[in-house]
């Protein structure tokens, strides 16, 4: 039987300008991300994308980053 | 009434600092059971949920300004034993040990010293024990809002040695409008700190218990233990069990362990069959299917 | 985890029991040089996790160096209840006047180690337990306390022995149960413990067992002094590639804890279920409504989707298997939307839909609504707490005989 790997099946999450390239932010998306979604560069905050569909849901990221700028989709409720 | 605890039932986290320990505290606290204090060495001074850290039991039973009940002790294998010692000698009676694969060895050292001193442990490999609306001491039933789901004040006991199964057993005899009494986890491993036939005293002298439900599995001595208790001390009780792992008995499953450390089958004595031949021949029902378990329990109160 | 007789008896020795002057072989140039050092009638043992030796020819008696190199070539390439031994003893011929028994074991009830001695060696000990109760003696020793000497000295006098037997066998008794106690063994027997022509006590044969928590701990005993290798696990069987996989699987990441055993199943039905009680009970559930499962499994301590996902696939790449069953007891630590994202991924990576692949979803508990969702989205069939783990599995027996039909 083949096997492929697949992602972003049940979520994806979206971050926009100017959070995105704040450094101080990436690094602390990086610690509260409890599943490693988010990895601080020298530009900002880089989306792991293998890691999106072990999101758990704990909004930790969303209370960390300015109001609205990061949002978190089900992709299984559209 | 209940078993073992009550509304004033105080007691520590040992290993509070942990994941897992950080979860079953908040738990504990939202089901409104006192957490008076946690106990991680080089940890003195935090908080967990707003509840003290200290670096030793003796330290936490200080700022509680007394003796405190009962510990759920959640620190890995290696060092379990002595922190169980240390509750122990520093008072505490009721201990829930949740950690899993700890030496024989050092159960049996944790249980002797226990019985020296008049303390009950309950588990290890346990998720601890609960009464509806009063007090939730482990993990039991998950969090506080689940917990409720599962678990309404009724008359049925339940002792388990899988700690999943308790509360789906638990479950569904809410569901069925008997409710539960006190769910006890009562551990999976070969040795642990109360049996089935230890803990039925408790559950006979609590009015509030009408009938008692134990779900069991293959492995060790200890359905055979209540098989004698239940004939030698004319309990008042009926009880229903539900054997799990009877494919066990097959002959290409020899040997082999599953689910629970304590499910090695060693001897005869050990399988399926004959422990459901030995409860019956006390007079416990066993029922052949999990669903059939409060149907079971209402025809024998009924009697 | 078991040793063989030659390791068993190393252990005696260290514990300061008295042993034959035997030598581990695996070649059968080996045992003639052993033979040779002895100089006299030996006896050639198979070296073999499996009891029936005797019976198998896996014990052998020579008289001299060339015919102990014979045997024990013969014995080097004879399986034993399918087991090829990993080498041979050569023990020297004892001159035995009598044979004892004696072990140490796990009373679980009382939880204490038992000491168990009899005159009557070499044989069953439950069988004699059995018939001659007054033939075995029988004490528990403390877990607190060290063991004293005068212990054992009451258990082999409650037999009737008496005069040097008894003080000879009494410090053999109580070492053992201190080296029982020192290296985490489930079991310590000597059988037969043989007093010789000459008076003196030795250890024939031995067998230990050492539970598998504990070997951690033991590393100075097994690595050390018995020079057993880390990867030499000694499971009762050799696991298959789907057990390795999973275990693979498991250790890869530390978040929950997932189990798969597939020896003795044969069946079509993929088992994706948990924890460790509700397993037993599905498996039997299945069973007892005529499924036939291709596996066992386990799912607990809250997993990850890969986790999830990657057990759901081994599963599903079994021979024979065309659907699972997704079942677990009511949960509250594993959630119930994560092993749901975790098992459709495993049918969406193979290839599968989901909805024809997944017999049932029966997982309550914590997340329920959420996994709901994602169940409702793949059109996989679920179930709440309120249908029992009884009727789910019925439910996908009936689903993988409607197929077949």
């Amino acid at each position: 039987m083949s096997s492929e790997t697949l992602n972003k099946v049940f979520i994806d999450v979206e971050i926009d300008e100017p959070a995105k390239s704040d450094i101080k932010l990436a690094t602390e998306l990086e610690e509260v991300c409890p599943v490693g979604i988010f990895k601080a560069t020298e530009a900002g905050t880089e989306i792991q994308v293998p890691a999106l569909d072990e999101c758990v849901l704990c909004n930790l990221c969303i209370e960390t980053a300015p109001a609205g700028s990061i949002r978190i989709i089900k992709l299984y409720e559209q | 009434m209940s078993v073992l605890l009550n509304r004033d039932t105080t007691f520590i986290v040992q290993g509070i600092t942990g994941r897992e320990a950080i979860n079953l505290t908040r738990e504990c606290l939202d089901y409104g059971s006192k957490i008076v204090g946690g106990v991680t060495p080089g940890r003195k001074g935090r908080e967990v949920h707003g509840v003290p850290v200290f670096d030793t039991v003796a330290q936490a039973v200080e700022n509680h300004g007394g003796p405190i009940d009962g510990s759920v002790v959640t620190v890995p294998p290696g060092f379990t034993k002595d922190a169980v010692l240390e509750a122990i000698e520093n008072g505490i009676k009721l201990i829930v040990i949740v950690t899993e694969r700890i030496p024989r060895g050092d159960v049996a050292q944790m249980v002797e010293l226990a019985d020296l001193r008049g303390a009950r442990i309950i588990g290890p490999n346990c998720l601890g024990l609960i009464v509806p609306e009063v007090c939730k001491m482990g993990g039991i039933g998950g969090p506080a809002k689940d917990a409720a789901k599962s678990y309404e004040p009724g008359v049925i006991g339940v002792m388990s040695r899988s700690g999943g199964m308790t509360t789906e057993i638990s479950s569904s005899l809410t569901a069925a409008g008997l409710g539960v009494s006190t769910a006890i986890s009562i551990g999976g491993d070969a040795i642990i700190g109360s049996t089935y036939a230890e803990l039925m005293p408790y559950f006979e002298a609590d009015e509030q218990t009408e009938a008692i439900v134990i779900y069991t599995e293959p492995g060790g001595r200890m359905e055979a233990q209540l098989s004698e208790w239940v004939q030698e001390n004319n309990s008042r009780l009926p009880i229903v069990a539900f054997m799990a792992g009877k494919f066990m008995d097959e002959d290409e499953m020899q040997g082999m362990s599953f689910g629970h450390a304590g499910t090695i089958v060693e001897g005869k004595e050990d399988s399926a069959t004959e422990k459901i031949a030995r409860l019956q021949a006390a007079g416990i029902t066993v029922v052949e299917r999990i669903d059939e378990i409060p149907d079971a329990v209402k025809e024998k109160i009924a009697k | 985890m078991r040793f063989y007789e030659y390791e068993a008896r190393k252990i005696v020795e260290l514990a300061g029991i008295p042993v034959t002057k035997y030598g581990f072989c695996q070649t059968a140039d080996e045992a003639r040089e052993v033979a040779e050092e002895i100089d006299g009638p030996v006896v050639i043992k198979s070296q073999v996790l499996s009891g029936g030796r005797m019976k198998a020819g896996g014990v052998q008696f020579a008289d001299t160096p060339d015919e102990a190199a014979d045997h024990a070539a013969t014995i080097l390439d004879l399986e034993i209840n399918g087991l090829m031994p990993r080498g041979v003893l050569v023990d020297p011929k004892a001159e035995v006047k009598r044979e004892y028994y004696v072990s140490v074991v796990w009373d679980g009830t009382a939880k204490k180690p038992l000491m168990l001695f009899s005159y009557m060696g070499g044989i069953d000990i439950e069988e004699v337990a059995e018939e001659h109760p007054d033939y075995v003696g029988r004490a528990h020793i403390s877990n607190l306390l060290p063991v004293f000497d005068f212990e054992a000295k009451q258990v082999i006098a409650a037999t009737g022995v008496t005069g040097s037997q008894l003080n000879r066998a009494t410090p053999i008794l109580a070492r053992l149960a201190r080296l029982f106690l020192k290296y985490d063994m489930t079991l310590a027997e000597i059988n037969p413990l043989a007093e010789l022509n000459d008076g003196s006590f030795v250890a024939l044969d031995a067998h230990m067992d050492m539970e598998e928590e504990a070997i951690g701990r033991q590393k100075q005993l097994l690595r050390k002094e018995l020079k057993i290798a880390e990867d030499d696990t000694r499971d009762n069987y050799e696991p298959s590639d789907f057990e390795r996989n999973v275990k693979a699987i498991d250790g890869a990441d530390h978040r929950g804890v997932i189990q798969g055993k597939d020896h003795g199943f044969k069946g079509d039905l993929g088992l994706v279920i948990g924890a460790g009680g509700g397993s037993l009970t599905l498996t039997d559930a299945v069973r007892n409504q005529g499924g036939r499962p291709a596996n066992y499994s386990e799912i607990g301590g809250n997993p990850s989707v890969a986790k999830a996902c990657g057990l759901a696939k081994e599963v599903l790449q079994k021979d024979g298997v065309e659907k699972i069953a997704v079942m677990m007891s009511i949960v509250s630590n594993t959630r119930v939307d994560i092993v749901a994202r975790g098992v459709i991924k495993a049918c969406l990576e193979l290839g599968l839909d989901p909805a024809e692949t997944i017999a049932i979803f029966r997982i309550p508990g914590a997340w329920e609504d959420e996994g709901f969702e994602i169940l409702d989205k793949y059109g996989v069939e679920y179930c709440d707490r309120s249908v029992s783990l009884w009727d789910a599995a019925g439910r996908a027996v009936a689903k993988i005989q409607g197929e077949a039909a």
